[in-house]
């Protein structure tokens, strides 16, 4: 069978739309496979723009892992903007793909990559606009898999109506494992139709087929069980681990775009996972163990990343990257090699307390020192101890005057309001620790001229962490606490005017509260959403708080239910959570442990330097961690 | 400090490339094929490159100019095919000559255009440039920046004509090509005020968005109505001198240690 590009059709819309060179394709780096000679086609979609979906190192990993291997196909899909889908609609030109133009419908798998869940109504847009029914249950054997990946694809359930399958973990190993199994299924001539395929992956243990298990409630409508419906369905699906990083050295060649995104830089995944164990942090605890890249395969990979791509920025990327035990020789390595070059340096996620000024210096050698970023997280001690967010405001303090004395002039602090057991008072302690900055930074530089912004957002309890249980503030009393500390800044004579205030209302913290803990019941809000005209739910000009509230008063009440009871109530032990039959290799009774040590004030250590405490992912999951040092250096590349 | 003087082209889906989306890919570009760019001075050091007169976006080109500094020489023949390879395709880098005349912005005096008008009958565009032709003004209004302008399009157009399609891409339903020389002047009149112009005067209205593409920049000949290479004033010059290269060392060998 052969496939059209629709590119024609598309060609005509594209005079009369924002931004056209998005939905154009050939980027640099970017592959067009022979339809015809491949037998596993691939439709890689992140639900966001596309200028925020072309950086996603995810879904560029996985098109490239596919992409080398004979006979499979990947190519990329974004959400199109609502001027394009107007015209789509009006024309009957469906949801395409950038590299060939092919219909989404046309593949036979359509994967989606989801970091946030507020990309959840723009998968239905997609859906609808490919031709594919929005309702699982609906699709015939002509319809791709639609499969869920990422973060969020950790709790499926509130999007399991519109999903066939989901895969937890690093995708990897995970997307060849799948296109295994279809190909041989296509192979023997599609024995049993889609229900087969479908039953073939979920008997791996290792894909989430949703429609193989049944979800009881009790009469007060929480959970009482979730059971599989079909004999060689596991009880749970885990989540997939890659041991070795320097084996999948991806992406080799990262796409350049010719249109302007959020991240214009040459990424290095410098290591995956984080033991820090800050208790809000749902990728710290489902991305365990720490597994890090080895500063040889660092360089190799930046060396032939800058050479594919042109760019002049190097992010060395992860969730805490001045953790990576060989961080000062990478940084300094690197450095050395790209001081002719322009190349600039930059660590997006740098802990307070490891923080060091000849790390900084290395990162800055090739460019200005504006401002550096730090993220206490709890403006009190008190709260930063029930978050696990082990930073002193001596550690704070200290670093900032380094930082303030070597000439930097600003720096940025990220904090979240609404933690568990959070009061007034915490959230005010950031407007003290925000002047004691400044008190400080003064001292030591000298001048008057320097800044600290305070940047705060709403805190959404997460699925697998152990704030899972928590009661979410609600956006009233969210804002309230905010209100209050912005006053306190601004009503601050000495300091007020060096300190800015950024932040965010609680309204979208609840919609994504409601996403993120829900289950398969706050699939019809969702659909409720998409029908009434919602999409691009993480664009504050597009987010509709009253929509979503409306459409949730509307469907949630036939279940006995509302937003309230999935967002600001606390559950207890005994409640079967959602979640619960995917296996993220934590414990449960272990996080909740956790939970409860939180509530107590106690702290728990990072397991890279101190003994096991069981949370469960090592045995569970047959990994370990893995950490330098190797002892090795970045030799320079060339002599100039 | 050598500058190098480069046509490229704006072919196929990357027409939608805007110019600012250019800039960016072509510094890539230049960073991928290690060129020995001259930046300039200060706190964010930007390579040396002059744009002239980009097309809009969404329009094809053949004929796109812009010029580079070197801090070392290269030949230009291997530095375009160098930028080339390196470039998406679609945007080639066509010609290359060593800048040995000032002025290439100057050069850049018209353009010539071709219009392809799907579902148009070439009798019916025929008639519509006859009677743009014939008037003495043509007012069209474009929204800019500032607001609804009125300018003139008729005196900017050295000539207009219009043909039937060639025969190996007919089109469905009928298909008309124009093809025009359009003087550079101030407010610019673009392909597109000229559609509109065509309208004005004849009615003329393409169901279909036109596919406009630029064919070439140059000066122009008032007598014949044609463009003419912008470059061959640089490709003249080379020819009679040495060339940059062999210049450099020339100049570089009585300073040496005999």
């Amino acid at each position: 069978m052969s496939v059209e590009s629709v590119f024609p059709q598309l060609e005509a819309l594209l005079p009369h739309v924002q931004k056209p060179i998005q939905y154009v394709g050939g980027e640099l780096n970017s592959t067009v496979k022979d339809w015809n000679s491949c037998d596993v086609r691939w439709a890689l979609m992140y639900p966001d723009a596309y200028e925020v979906g072309l950086p996603n190192q995810g879904v560029m990993i996985l098109y490239e892992v596919l992409n080398e291997r004979e006979g499979v196909l990947a190519e990329r899909t974004y959400s199109v903007w609502p001027d394009l889908e107007e015209l789509m609609r009006q024309h009957n030109v469906p949801q395409f793909t950038v590299d060939s133009h092919r219909p989404v419908s046309a593949f036979d798998v359509f994967g989606v990559s989801f970091s946030t869940e507020l990309g959840y109504t723009n998968l239905l847009t997609a859906l609808d606009l490919a031709g594919i029914p929005l309702d699982a249950a609906d699709r015939t054997e002509d319809h791709p898999v639609v499969v869920a990946g990422g973060h969020a694809a950790f709790n499926p359930e509130p999007i399991a109506d519109f999903i066939d399958c989901a895969v937890i973990g690093d995708g990897e190993q995970a997307v060849l494992d799948m296109t295994e199994i279809i190909r041989a299924w296509k192979a023997e001539g599609r024995p049993g139709g889609r229900d087969e395929l479908l039953f073939r992956l979920a008997r791996t243990g290792s894909v989430y087929v949703p429609k193989f298990y049944d979800v009881e409630y009790l009469a007060d409508g929480r959970i009482s069980r979730v059971v599989p419906n079909r004999s060689g369905v596991p009880w749970r699906v885990s989540k997939h681990t890659v041991m070795d990083l320097d084996e999948w050295p991806y992406p080799k060649q990262p796409l350049v775009p010719l249109a302007e995104t959020v991240h214009e830089r040459m990424s290095v995944e410098i290591f995956r996972g984080c033991t820090r164990g800050c208790r809000f942090c749902q990728a710290g605890m489902i991305t365990r163990p720490v597994r890090e890249r080895s500063i040889t395969g660092i360089g190799e990979m930046v060396d032939k990343g800058l050479k594919a791509t042109g760019f002049e920025e190097v992010g060395l990327l992860s969730l805490s990257s001045a953790d990576h035990t060989e961080i000062g020789d990478i940084a300094k390595g690197l450095a050395d090699r790209y001081e002719e070059d322009k190349i600039g340096l930059s660590l997006p996620s740098t802990r307070v307390d490891a923080f060091n000024i000849d790390l900084a210096n290395e990162l800055t050698r090739n460019g200005r020192r504006s401002g550096l970023t730090f993220a206490p997280e709890g403006g009190s001690e008190r709260i930063r101890k029930v978050i696990n967010k082990m930073v002193s405001e001596e550690d704070l303090i200290r670093t900032v005057a380094t930082a303030y004395g070597n000439g930097w002039r600003q720096v940025k602090l990220y904090f979240m309001c609404g933690l568990p057991t959070e009061t007034d008072d915490d959230v005010l302690q950031i407007a003290d620790m925000a002047t004691k900055v400044i008190a400080k930074g003064r001292e030591v530089s000298g001048k008057n001229d320097i800044r600290c912004t305070v940047s705060i957002g709403g805190f959404v309890p997460k699925p697998h962490t152990p704030f899972q249980w928590a009661p979410q503030l609600s956006a009233e009393e969210t804002d309230a606490r905010l209100e209050k500390l912005r006053d306190k800044i601004r009503g601050d004579k000495k300091y007020g005017r060096s300190i800015g205030f950024r932040y965010h209302d609680g309204k979208p913290g609840i919609v994504e509260g409601l996403l993120s803990r829900g289950d398969r019941r706050v699939g019809a809000v969702i659909r409720a959403v998409y029908e009434d005209g919602g999409r691009f739910d993480g664009w504050r000009e597009h987010f509709s708080y009253d929509r979503w509230m409306q459409c949730a008063e509307r469907t949630l009440p036939a279940f006995g239910l509302d937003v309230d009871w999935y967002t600001t109530r606390e559950r207890t032990y005994e409640e079967v959570l959602p979640w619960d039959h995917l296996d993220s290799g934590l414990d449960k009774d272990w996080l909740w442990e956790d939970w409860q040590d939180s509530l107590d004030e106690t702290e728990v250590e990072d397991c890279r330097w101190t003994p096991c405490f069981d949370c469960g992912v090592c045995p569970q999951m047959q990994t370990e961690i893995q950490i330098g040092p190797t002892g090795r250096k970045l030799l320079p590349l060339s002599v100039k | 400090m050598q500058r190098i003087r480069l046509r490229y082209t704006k072919r196929g889906r990357l027409r939608f490339t805007s110019h600012r989306d250019f800039q960016r890919a072509f510094e890539r570009a230049l960073r991928r094929a290690e060129v020995p760019m001259a930046y300039s001075a200060g706190f964010t050091p930007h390579p040396k490159v002059s744009y002239a007169n980009a097309a809009p976006t969404g329009t094809g080109s053949e004929a796109e100019y812009l010029e580079i500094q070197l801090t070392a020489a290269r030949d230009p023949e291997k530095l375009r095919a160098l930028l080339d390879e390196s470039l998406p395709a679609g945007l080639d880098v066509i010609d290359a000559v060593e800048a040995r005349t000032s002025g290439l912005a100057d050069r850049l005096q018209a353009s010539v255009w071709e219009i392809r008008l799907d579902q148009v009958a070439p009798a019916e565009a025929e008639r519509a440039v006859a009677a743009f032709l014939e008037a003495d003004t043509v007012e069209v209004e474009r929204r800019t920046k500032n607001g609804l302008r009125t300018f003139d399009t008729r005196a900017a157009v050295a000539r207009l004509e219009a043909f039937p399609p060639p025969s190996d891409r007919p089109g469905d339903g009928g298909c008309a090509i124009l093809r025009l020389v359009v003087r550079h002047l101030t407010p610019a009149v673009r392909p597109d005020d000229v559609l509109s112009g065509l309208r004005a005067t004849a009615d003329l209205a393409p169901p279909v968005p036109a596919a406009v593409t630029r064919l070439a920049q140059g000066l122009l000949d008032e007598e014949s109505g044609t463009v003419t290479d912008p470059l061959a004033p640089d490709r003249e010059a080379a020819q009679a001198a040495p060339t940059a290269a062999a210049e450099l060392t020339a100049a570089m060998a009585p300073e040496g240690p005999a």
